[in-house]
């Protein structure tokens, strides 16, 4: 990465570029606003398949710093991170959106939450926040408390594009849909049963979490974003651990990174065959569809044995794991997985062999290797389109790196892909586990990591830190700040879905509307995570 | 199809409870009419997805809600009975009170998890409403975050005064 500090170094600005920090895996530079659309575009020409890990503004005018832009961009292959920052805005900034459209969705949210704007955004408008709130409402700045919008909020009609001409129809679906799926709006626009153009208006479920965590403390704090997603427990709790574990310099001792990495596999287990079982109810193919949930509900099963609870929550601590199962737990935890691993070998060669669903799946809702790049996709979505990037693959973190995790890709982008992904990544999980439980067995009853020790220590206040995971849905990223009484000061959550949503009506245009569910369920996005 | 068959006689029945092994003489408030088969649509109030998979899971084999008499419907014109999850998130109220509209009367509401109940983790974020009693009026509550499946079993099928 020495080319880059060399560039960032004899950058000409003023105020000049400060490095701040420079380490091996991260590196924090300070970037004036106005140069960070030249800085990025010039990390973008160099590293073509650079990752977006969040993008957040922090309100720190009561620290002096006006309003902030933290931009966290991933360096694949070098493992390395880089924030730059951008601080000192007052009203108005550049957008980097034109430059970048992963981060589109991210400065329309700006310009909702805080009422900053994005000068020269090719789509300013609103997405959070839908049209109807009280004018001036900002929730994330500072100086607004929570009052009475939400009685204010009257309904206003969505805006969406015009399409005119001959036997163009608009075919609107939800936000209620038939089935039990969460809330969002459709608007196909089609002629014939082709679709031409698809706008997805979400945001329905949006409840201010980002602000409800403010002031609120790290074990408060964690209830909390272990309920921002139902199936993506332990990744959210687990990123957010780690960015607590990283301002409080916690190192975990080896026994809980191995539980940890268990719990994580485990729900990529589970969150995967169902998520195979989904896409083909999104087909009607019911024999695919129970045995998918019928895997999925053993699992789940054995989650709430050994661990408590269904989704796992509650599981992952800061600086350690609730309870660490005995030998013995481990043991029977991995003969019921063989069962499981065994039983899935048996079933999904049903389907991966089924003429229909095939033709179904293959070349359907393909997403291009450049939009899934420009878009900053990430996870299973991503690897499908021919991009090898694995959160587990890409940052020596818990025990990935003893694994050898590969990024299971495939070329073609299309339904059929991010199912093959899927399948395949539920083995390699298997056998993770496999090795992981087998570890385990081994060791002697292990001491609880205790959690008192962990209240005695000493935060860093006002730095900021992230935490990033592999979810079952891709790389799920955590931003915290805290203050000096170790009370959550801003925690922006950018989870997968966020990233993945922009792109899901690209893949739309050219298929057919009854081909949308499948399309949708092989991406299988969650709305709560997304919308917050 | 040899495999499929194999496979079937292998693992034989799943499915948990014996539905017809039910009798319908607890006491119940519902018209008679209703106890038999219940017709039910989802609506997602802001919930964190949680409460709303574990309504999904009413439907593999091992639950099979079906042979209850218990089914999801695709329209609320269909429905007897509202399951509702989440704390009301502000932005979904109108399409919310729209749903509960379109369905033919009688009809009841079921509040899902303690989110639907009184706002549970998010009560106090500014676009909620912290639980949809505000909203509908509520004729059960089942608490849990999320409750498991067979308490959302045991619940209707209370309320439909079978045990
Ligand atoms: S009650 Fe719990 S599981 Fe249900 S929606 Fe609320 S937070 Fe999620």
């Amino acid at each position: 990465m020495l080319g880059l500090q060399e560039y960032l170094q004899s950058y000409r600005s003023d105020p000049a570029i400060k490095i701040v920090e420079w380490e091996k895996q991260e590196g924090l530079v300070e970037v004036p606003s106005r140069d960070l659309p030249e800085v990025l575009t010039y990390c973008l020409a160099m590293w073509p398949r650079l990752m977006w890990l969040t993008h957040v503004v922090n309100d720190e005018r009561q620290l002096g710093n006006g309003f902030c832009i933290y931009l966290v961009l991933h360096f694949p292959g070098k493992d390395f991170s880089l924030t730059l920052v951008a601080k000192g805005i007052e009203s108005n900034f550049p957008t980097l959106a034109s430059i970048y459209p992963a981060l589109n969705w991210s400065e329309r949210e700006v310009q909702d939450l805080f009422g900053l704007q994005a000068v020269g955004h090719p789509d300013p408008r609103s997405l959070v926040l839908h049209p109807g709130w009280p004018k001036g409402f900002h929730p994330l700045r500072k100086d607004y408390k929570a009052g009475k919008e939400s009685k204010e909020f009257k309904r206003a009609p969505l805006v969406f594009p015009e399409m005119l001409g001959d036997g163009i129809f608009q075919v609107p679906v939800g936000p209620i849909h038939a089935g039990i799926i969460e809330p969002g709006h459709f608007r196909f626009y089609t002629i014939g049963e082709a679709v031409l153009h698809l706008e997805a208006q979400l945001f329905f479920t949006h409840k201010g979490i980002e602000k409800l965590i403010e002031g609120k403390s790290i074990q408060e704090g964690l209830r909390i974003i272990e309920r921002v997603c139902g199936v993506c427990t332990v990744s959210h709790a687990l990123a957010y651990c780690e960015a607590v574990e990283k301002l409080a310099n916690l190192e975990v001792s080896r026994s809980v990174l191995l539980w940890r990495t268990i719990l994580a596999e485990l729900e990529r287990v589970y969150n995967h065959v169902g998520d195979i079982g989904n896409m083909c109810a999104g087909v009607g193919f019911a024999l695919g569809n129970a045995n998918g949930s019928q895997c999925k509900e053993r699992l789940q099963r054995l989650n709430l044995e050994f661990f408590g609870h269904r989704f796992l929550r509650g599981a992952v601590v800061p600086g350690g794991i609730k309870s660490i199962p005995s030998p013995k737990a481990s043991e029977a935890i991995l003969n019921r997985l063989l069962e499981l691993s065994h039983d899935f070998e048996e079933w999904i060669p049903m389907l991966l062999t089924h003429d229909g669903y095939r033709q179904r799946a293959v070349t359907t809702g393909v997403l291009k290797l450049e939009d899934a790049l420009n878009f900053g996709v990430t996870g299973p979505a991503a690897r499908a389109s021919g991009i090898p990037n694995d959160w587990r693959e890409l940052h020596a973190h818990l025990c990935y790196p003893e694994l050898k995790v590969k990024s299971m890709t495939e070329q073609e982008g299309d339904c059929w892909s991010r199912l093959t992904v899927r399948v395949k990544e539920t083995r390699e999980s298997f056998r993770f586990l496999h090795t992981l439980l087998s570890e385990g067995m081994k060791k002697p009853e292990p001491e609880i990591e205790r959690l008192k020790l962990f209240s005695d220590h000493k935060f860093h206040a006002w730095q900021p830190a992230w935490g990033c995971v592999e979810s079952p849905r891709g790389t799920d990223v955590v931003w915290l700040m805290l203050d000096e009484e170790a009370k959550i000061y801003r925690c922006r959550v950018r989870s997968a879905s966020y990233a993945n949503w922009p792109v899901v009506p690209l893949t739309v245009p050219g298929n057919i509307v009854p081909d949308f569910p499948l399309i949708n369920k092989s991406f299988e996005l969650c709305y709560s995570c997304c919308d917050r | 199809m040899w495999s499929l068959l194999l496979r079937k006689l292998k693992m034989g029945r799943l499915t948990e409870k014996n539905g017809n092994s039910l009798t319908p003489h607890m006491a119940s408030n519902l018209p008679l009419k209703f106890r038999k088969s219940l017709q039910i649509r989802h609506l997602d109030c802001g919930s964190c997805n949680g409460c709303d998979w574990e309504m999904a899971a009413l439907g593999n084999s091992l639950y099979d809600h079906q042979h209850f008499g218990i089914d999801f419907v695709a329209s609320p014109r269909h429905a007897d009975l509202l399951m509702c999850t989440g704390p009301g998130s502000t932005q979904l109220l109108n399409a919310a009170r729209e749903t509960y509209e379109a369905m033919a009367k009688p009809k009841w509401v079921m509040a899902v998890g303690d989110c639907a109940i009184n706002g549970g983790v998010f009560k106090g974020a500014y676009a909620t409403e912290g639980g949809i009693d505000g909203i509908l009026q509520v004729d059960i509550k089942v608490p849990g975050c999320p409750p498991k499946p067979d308490d959302l079993i045991k619940a209707l099928l209370e309320f439909m005064g079978k045990r």
